[in-house]
């Protein structure tokens, strides 16, 4: 009898970026926030994968698509555990962990419904006051917005 | 600190807080200087306002200065959907500083980006309202000749009091306060100032009961408590007349004692206090005026 697979066999990026080590649940999340929603290649995601570091993990597999720092860091504040490999031509060219900014500057929104940048044409911007239990404090209306309550525009 | 905008208290050091009331004297001992008098200050007041806005209009007009402005949005073009970048910046051409209040919390901050006018800040929405902390600094150092070592009471909404969490901020840069906060369970000061003033090398003790501070105070600091801030209107009832304060009550306190109040009071101080010499609360509004030509001197370079 031929032996069954276990494991979901995705084929292996010739050209592109793998974007391993996201929590899980935040999978979409990350889609999202690097607008991989609106991609055209191939992209292969998972969730709840097994993980021998976390227990269980997130993945994303993107062709012919590599990040810059600044876009990738934008994922730091929902998936700071993530680890970015580059493929090129099959091989592993470089891998990195994502890194959160001090400052947060048009990518997210203050929790603050009485703030001016829900309300008005004003680019949100923030200063991070803590790093691993993320927090930020709005540059204008000065409340702090934690890691449960970001949200992105 | 010419040209340079006030949005929040923690914009100023100590050192320049203490310059500002230093000038508030000199406007305390002469208020009617014409310096103002070739300079032309906008009072935006897209919120309706009683004294913060006759206090800034009268320190200008005292000065010589000339006001221009609006008393609440509706009579301007705020109404017809102007958006506040806009008229910022077409305001700013038409004077030498702005001073603006506005129901969104960050729009002064952001007005204060838009170009080289500075903008004092009259009040942005429950966030910051820093003309007030400097008010009733000057107020505490008037009555007490200094801003260290106190017993400061502050007495009853300190969850929601915008001037109470500035109040606590800006004396927690002075030296060995000790604050005795005073206030229903429901209304206590956000842990996050209390770990502020701790970590300041401050002191603070809570009470339910205003009697327990009044004899161990130099400053009673009295805020309005609102009806509206309680999930549970029975527990309104119920303290609602312990955060009254009495004339009798103020037998035995220090002879240095000195009720203040931002205004507006509803029941909260007896009006049988008011004759009482530890009644401050007046002159803390008239101080006002003071502390914001010392801020307008400052800000175009006067002094």
């Amino acid at each position: 009898m031929e032996n069954k697979k276990t494991e979901l066999k995705v084929s292996a990026l010739e050209n592109g970026t793998v974007i391993d080590h996201i929590p899980t649940g935040h999978v979409l999340q990350v889609m999202r926030i690097l607008n991989l929603e609106n991609f055209e290649d191939q992209i292969y995601f998972g969730a709840n994968l097994d993980s021998k570091k976390y227990g269980k993990k997130g993945l994303i597999k993107v062709s012919n698509r590599f990040f810059e720092d600044l876009e990738i860091n934008k994922i730091s504040l929902v998936a700071p555990t993530a680890t970015l490999i580059e493929i090129r031509n099959f091989d592993v060219t470089k891998k990195s962990g994502v890194t959160i900014p001090d400052t947060v500057e048009g990518f997210a929104k203050c929790i603050n419904p009485k703030c001016i940048t829900n309300h008005q044409k004003v680019a949100t911007k923030f200063y991070v006051t803590d790093k691993d239990d993320l927090k930020m404090k709005c540059h204008y209306c000065e409340k702090i917005t934690k890691k449960n309550d970001v949200e992105f525009l | 600190m010419k040209n340079r905008s006030l949005i929040s208290i923690n914009d100023y050091s100590k050192e320049e807080i203490l310059h500002i009331l230093k000038i508030a004297e000199e406007f305390e001992a002469n208020p009617r200087q014409k310096i103002l008098e070739n300079h032309v200050i906008a009072s935006l007041f897209f919120e309706p306002s009683t004294r913060t806005r006759l206090s800034f209009e009268s320190a200008i007009m005292q000065l010589g200065g000339k006001v221009i402005g609006f008393t609440d949005a509706s009579s301007s073009s705020v109404k017809k959907g102007e958006s506040l970048r806009d008229t910022i910046e077409t305001i700013s051409l038409y004077s030498d500083l702005i001073v603006m209040r506005h129901p969104l919390e960050g729009s002064s901050r952001f007005a204060s980006e838009l170009n080289d006018t500075p903008v004092i800040n009259a009040g942005d929405g429950a966030n910051q309202h820093p003309t007030q902390c400097l008010l009733d600094l000057y107020s505490i150092m008037q009555t007490q000749n200094t801003l260290d070592g106190l017993d400061i009471a502050l007495v009853g909404d300190l969850k929601y009091g915008r001037t109470v969490h500035s109040l606590v901020i800006a004396l927690s840069m002075f030296k060995n306060t000790r604050f005795h906060l005073v206030s229903p369970f429901e209304l206590k000061l956000p842990r996050s100032i209390k770990d502020f003033i701790i970590a300041n090398g401050h002191t603070y003790e809570q009470y339910t009961d205003i009697s327990q501070v009044i004899e161990k105070t130099d400053i009673l600091y009295m805020t309005r408590i609102q009806q509206e801030r309680f999930a549970d209107q029975l527990e309104y009832e119920r303290v609602k007349n312990s955060y009254i304060l009495e004339n009798s009550m103020l037998e035995n306190s220090r002879d240095n004692l000195r009720i203040l109040h931002p205004m507006p009071r509803v029941n909260e101080i007896d009006e049988n206090v008011d004759t009482n010499e530890k009644a401050h609360y007046f002159q803390q509004a008239q101080n006002g005026v003071f502390v914001r030509q010392a801020l307008l001197a400052s800000i175009l370079g006067l002094r």
